[in-house]
């Protein structure tokens, strides 16, 4: 199904081939004001001159006017949109500023910024790169029906892939240019969609998918959601999610190219 | 002869009802025409109630009012199924539009910025 893999669909407006590497950290925030903060700040200076797009998802608290006193861009949704949407705006924004790579990073400090160079480094040889939480130390540990799920879905995922892939529900993700397009116009919006239905997209159109081994912190903020009842419900969900995103026809089948949903709002304003 | 006239003023109601919603613009033409023709069908049954009674007799099922019930029911499952579609549909759309707002938003802050910092030069 999804063929022998090698390019993703040039078919997509793919920014001049040989243009320079211009990455975005895209940082998706929904009531995170006690640490988009120190977010943003950690990023710049592990990864400093690189932009910065905060997409504030709605958040009813200070986060917006947090991240615009640090000074970075800010995509300010009128309503909560979820992971998905706010990402799927930010790689609108990438496309339409001729970004070449997007790289997304929590807001809640869980993703360590120092990463995202091993990630970009990585695009190199793949079209999407998932920064995993399990190969290199097990600090982050789930368990239970959580756990059983990861399990599953990334043995699926690296049948797919065609290359190991143990953490396919990490956000933390870097997309190079030629799946950025694919991004920008398909990524699923729904519950687990903008991790393991990207994925599935992505695998679908041929892009390469990889992994790097990073180190999760635990959050500095916000409850992770580990209690049993929710990890079995989490399992049925990605179940769901999964089989939904492996039988889902997705209009811009390869082969064909992409419709425009909503027009181009204004033409290109390279800014 | 009671419960006729009961039955037929309701239904007449219902008809009134879809009828003034279409006047008063609240109810788009493509389901006003399914409503209004629910509506019409409602008061012709009403009216000749040996009309659904004929019916069922032709179509094999002994009871008429089962019939009423099976129409009505895979009737209403149609229309549930087509609002879900609909409302995904304008769900999807609706978001797009705040996306595409966002994106506008920002891109008016940068533009009124750099017009001020070329005004300042």
């Amino acid at each position: 199904m999804t063929g022998t893999a090698g390019t993703c669909p040039t078919l997509y407006a793919v920014p001049n081939e040989s243009s320079p590497e211009r990455a975005l950290i895209v940082v998706p925030a929904w009531n995170e004001e006690q640490t988009v903060g120190d977010t943003i700040r950690e990023i710049r200076v592990a990864l400093p001159g690189v932009d910065v797009l905060v997409v504030d998802d709605g958040s009813t608290d200070r986060t917006r006017a947090i991240a615009r006193a640090e000074g970075v861009m800010v995509l300010e949704l009128s309503y909560n949109l979820g992971v998905g949407g706010a990402m799927r705006a930010g790689f609108r924004y990438a496309v339409r500023h001729g970004y070449t790579a997007v790289v997304q990073v929590d807001a809640d400090g869980q993703h360590n910024p120092g990463d995202v160079p091993a990630l970009l480094a990585k695009l190199a040889e793949a079209d999407v790169v998932i920064g995993t939480r399990f190969a290199k130390d097990d600090r982050y540990r789930a368990s239970g029906p959580r756990r059983l799920a990861m399990v599953v879905l990334a043995k699926v995922m690296s049948r797919l892939a065609g290359a190991p892939l143990t953490d396919t529900t990490s956000g933390f993700k870097a997309t190079g240019r030629r799946a950025l397009p694919l991004f920008a116009e398909h990524y699923p919006v729904e519950y687990l969609g903008d991790t393991v239905e990207s994925l599935v997209i992505a695998l679908r159109a041929g892009c390469r998918v990889a992994q790097v081994p990073t180190t999760m912190r635990p959050r500095l903020g916000g409850q992770p959601s580990h209690r049993p009842l929710k990890s079995a419900i989490y399992l049925c969900r990605a179940t769901f999610a999964l089989l939904l995103a492996l039988v889902r026809r997705w209009d811009g089948a390869i082969g064909e190219p992409a419709k425009p949903q909503v027009t181009d709002i204004t033409d290109e304003v390279v800014l | 002869m009671n419960s006729y006239l009961v039955a037929l003023v309701g239904s007449l109601l219902v008809l009134a009802g879809i009828f003034e919603l279409l006047r008063r613009r609240q109810l788009s033409e493509k389901y006003a025409v399914l409503w209004l023709v629910v509506g019409i069908l409602l008061v012709v049954l009403t009216i000749f109630p040996g009309l659904l009674s004929r019916i069922s007799r032709a179509v094999g099922v002994s009871l008429p009012s089962n019939l009423l019930f099976f129409v009505g029911i895979v009737f209403l499952v149609g229309v549930a199924l087509h609002l879900s579609w609909e409302l995904s549909r304008l769900e999807n759309e609706t978001r797009r539009l705040a996306e595409d707002l966002a994106i506008l938003r920002l891109e008016v802050q940068q533009q009124a910025k750099k017009t001020a910092e070329d005004e300042n030069r």
